[in-house]
């Protein structure tokens, strides 16, 4: 991440978001695009909520023997003629990498999109050492050129508008005729194109992430939909893969029951265009492909989650979905939660990768609506997960502060009507969805204390106070 | 301690378990041994037709254009039409697999080059490993004759696929893979391709042709 963290003042932040007019203009398109395409992929899978289970429970028995999955992907790989390296902290991470890039005489490096190098702070560490960091996730290479850390974590650039991608292009690009059109999207696309061909062509070391590492075979798997990953990964000498821990998962079988809720839950499509499985370097023979193949496995906090309170986080297969059906998300976008990983998921892992005196605000960046948990694709409980943690702030004797922000911040947003008003309509439409098929829940999250005795009739798809208003005129 | 023990160990200590017990070994060679299928949608399964008709649906839902030949022969032709409707040039890059070489592409005006790409060729063809039914993906695999970057740097991309090689599941993949390369082995690079490349990450307005091919067109060859 190219920033410091600034989780602790997340009121001051979203403060500040819900007054950024190009911020909001933008957000609208989270608030439409996302929801409608899951609904619809996922509407026409009718295995689709069978496919969950499965997920979350190839994750809990993946998790359960990790270390027994660890060594056996570490053999595969290295069968292979891979090279599998162990990193305890994010620190160690870089270290690694700076290492490879040192002793290959690397002086560029192109990127995939990797969330696991913005928790290391690669692209800083990179040009610290001299070495050129090249973004080419086109979202990550506007954020980049804009020196800004992603404000989603498939959709890096989700929070700008074209006008400011435009502007950026002209600062940035000095090649750039001035009476180039630039005004429409695939403009814009067209040149980023152009710029990064030239950039994948000559960099020296590509740094991808990792969807899923496999154990049977020792395979990588990233997905993408640009193909970016696939052109960082076979066009320089050296590949280096960045997977934290949990990636693992058993067998070829198991990542694609995975597969099959990633891309849905993620941007609604059945596939993303690109599902590349790489297992080890260029074979004897082949035309193409990296010599070296790196893996390097990153700890970094998620050992110390096993076994505890969270451990259902590291399920997390990174879709997006809980923050594209997130109110709150909608309201103030990433950024406003000042870590890598903003939405339900940030708020859930960013205490347990930087620490609650930092990262103890975000737990209460929820209006316990429930939607998250509804959509997650391993079925993670992200809603009790942010209890536990405000649990723990009343262990450490931080509870008075702690209420007060739990409080202070739904009158934060009760206190401005258009906010409150946006985000329990989404929140309503949303459950008057899911719950269409009965009109009632059986069960929904934080409201066991209903659900445990009785139905709760699912919203008629309006708040009250839009009721109000459509009954009687206007309340303002 | 090196760093990978530390890792373990902190792991094994967070889990309550030491890493020797007999149980948790055998669940663990077991599943990687057994490699069991989980759940499999029912949208790709049926007969040979039944796969075709589904694959083309989702492929052309993913904004990939397929057409279906009678012979392999076939091919070249088709492709060269494509070409020329689309007023592109009638060049075309390819490897050395063997169903391709067996491709009359003399008897088109296409002027056809061979190996890996370096980044300027327009156009290029590959044969598939196999193509899945249930989400229109083809699959490809890298080798002496299979050049990974022809599916990533030319502007158009047409794959030739068999019909008989149109299996309904990811998971029939797998078992076509261990066939080929071994339980537990497997090609450098197996790319699963559903359309052409896209982005949507400029205001969510969804563009083909980010970074990979603009055009994947499939060639689904029935006789074969
Ligand atoms: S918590 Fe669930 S919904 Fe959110 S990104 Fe992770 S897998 Fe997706």
């Amino acid at each position: 991440m190219t920033e410091t963290p600034t989780s602790s003042h997340f009121k001051e932040n979203a403060h500040a978001a819900l007054h950024d007019a190009p911020l909001q203009k933008a957000l609208q398109h989270v608030r439409v695009n996302f929801i409608d395409k899951r609904a619809k992929a996922v509407a026409r899978l009718p295995e689709f909520e069978a496919l969950r289970d499965s997920a979350r429970d190839i994750k809990d028995h993946t998790l359960a023997n990790l270390d027994l999955y660890i060594e056996a992907y570490e053999a595969r790989v290295v069968a292979a003629g891979g090279h599998v390296h162990y990193a305890m902290t994010a620190k160690d991470g870089v270290d690694i990498v700076l290492k490879l890039c040192h002793e290959r005489g690397a002086k560029a490096v192109t990127k995939g999109k990797s969330m696991i190098a913005e928790e290391m702070g690669l692209n800083a560490a990179l040009e610290a050492a001299g070495i050129d960091p090249i973004e080419t996730d086109l979202g990550e290479y506007i954020i980049q050129l804009r020196g800004e850390a992603p404000s989603h974590i498939i959709a890096p650039a989700v929070h700008l508008n074209k006008e400011q991608v435009e502007a950026d292009f002209r600062r940035v690009h000095r090649d750039l005729p001035s009476d180039r059109d630039l005004s429409q999207p695939v403009q814009l696309l067209t040149e980023a194109r152009g710029i990064l061909r030239d950039k994948f062509l000559s960099a020296d070391i590509g740094v991808t992430g990792a969807n899923f590492l496999i154990a049977e075979t020792g395979t990588s798997i990233i997905v993408t939909n640009e193909g970016n990953g696939d052109l960082t990964q076979i066009l320089p000498k050296v590949h280096i893969v960045l997977a934290s821990l949990e990636k693992i998962v058993p067998t070829l079988e198991d990542a694609s029951q995975l597969l099959r809720v990633l891309a849905r839950s993620a941007t609604g499509q059945d596939m993303s265009v690109y599902t590349t499985l790489s297992t080890g370097p260029r074979r004897p023979g082949d035309p193409d492909g990296p010599e070296e193949y790196h893996v390097i496995l990153i700890d970094n906090g998620r050992s110390s989650m096993l076994g505890g309170d969270f451990e259902d986080m590291l399920r997390c297969i990174r879709c997006g979905a809980c923050m594209n059906h997130c109110p709150i998300y909608h309201a103030v976008g990433g950024h406003a939660y000042g870590s890598v990983y903003p939405g339900p998921m940030g708020a859930v892992l960013t205490p347990s990768l930087i620490g609650v005196e930092e990262g103890g605000q975000l737990p209460n960046a929820s209006t316990f609506c429930g939607r998250c948990e509804a959509v997650c694709p391993v079925r993670i409980p992200l809603p009790n997960m942010m209890r536990h943690w405000r649990e723990r702030e009343f262990e450490r004797h931080l509870s008075p502060k702690a209420m007060r922000y739990g409080i202070g911040f739904w009158a934060f947003f009760a206190k401005r009507p258009t906010l409150y008003r946006l985000s329990t309509n989404v929140a309503m439409r949303a459950l008057h969805w899911l719950g269409r098929a009965k009109g009632r829940f059986a069960s929904l999250p934080f409201a066991g204390g209903w659900t445990r005795y009785r139905d709760l009739p699912a919203p008629q798809g309006a708040t009250f106070q839009s009721q109000w208003r459509a009954k009687s005129g206007s309340v303002h | 301690m090196s760093a990978r023990e530390e890792i373990l160990a902190n792991i094994r200590r967070s889990l309550g378990v030491t890493g020797a017990e007999a149980p948790r070994r055998m669940a663990v060679d077991d599943r990687l041994a057994q490699a069991r299928s989980g759940i499999i949608p029912q949208r790709g399964q049926g007969d040979q037709a039944a796969r075709v008709a589904t694959f083309k649906d989702e492929a052309e839902r993913a904004q990939a254009s397929v057409v279906e030949v009678e012979t392999a022969a076939d091919a070249p032709g088709e492709i060269a039409r494509f070409l020329r409707d689309s007023n592109l040039p009638a060049t075309l890059r390819m490897g050395d697999d063997p169903r391709l070489a067996a491709m009359p592409w003399s008897a088109t005006a296409l002027d056809t080059a061979h190996g890996a790409s370096d980044g300027h060729d327009l156009n290029a063809v590959s044969a598939a490993f196999a193509a899945i039914a249930e989400s229109g993906t083809l699959a490809l695999v890298s080798g002496p004759d299979n050049p990974t970057t022809l599916n990533f740097l030319p502007d158009n991309h047409f794959v030739v696929v068999a019909a008989s090689d149109i299996v309904g599941d990811y998971e029939s993949v797998w078992r076509k893979l261990r066939g080929g390369y071994g339980k537990g082995a497997m090609p450098r690079t197996v790319n699963f391709i559903t359309g052409p490349s896209r982005s949507a990450d400029i205001e969510q307005t969804l563009l083909l042709g980010a970074h990979g091919p603009r055009r994947l067109h499939i060639v689904i060859v029935k006789g074969a």
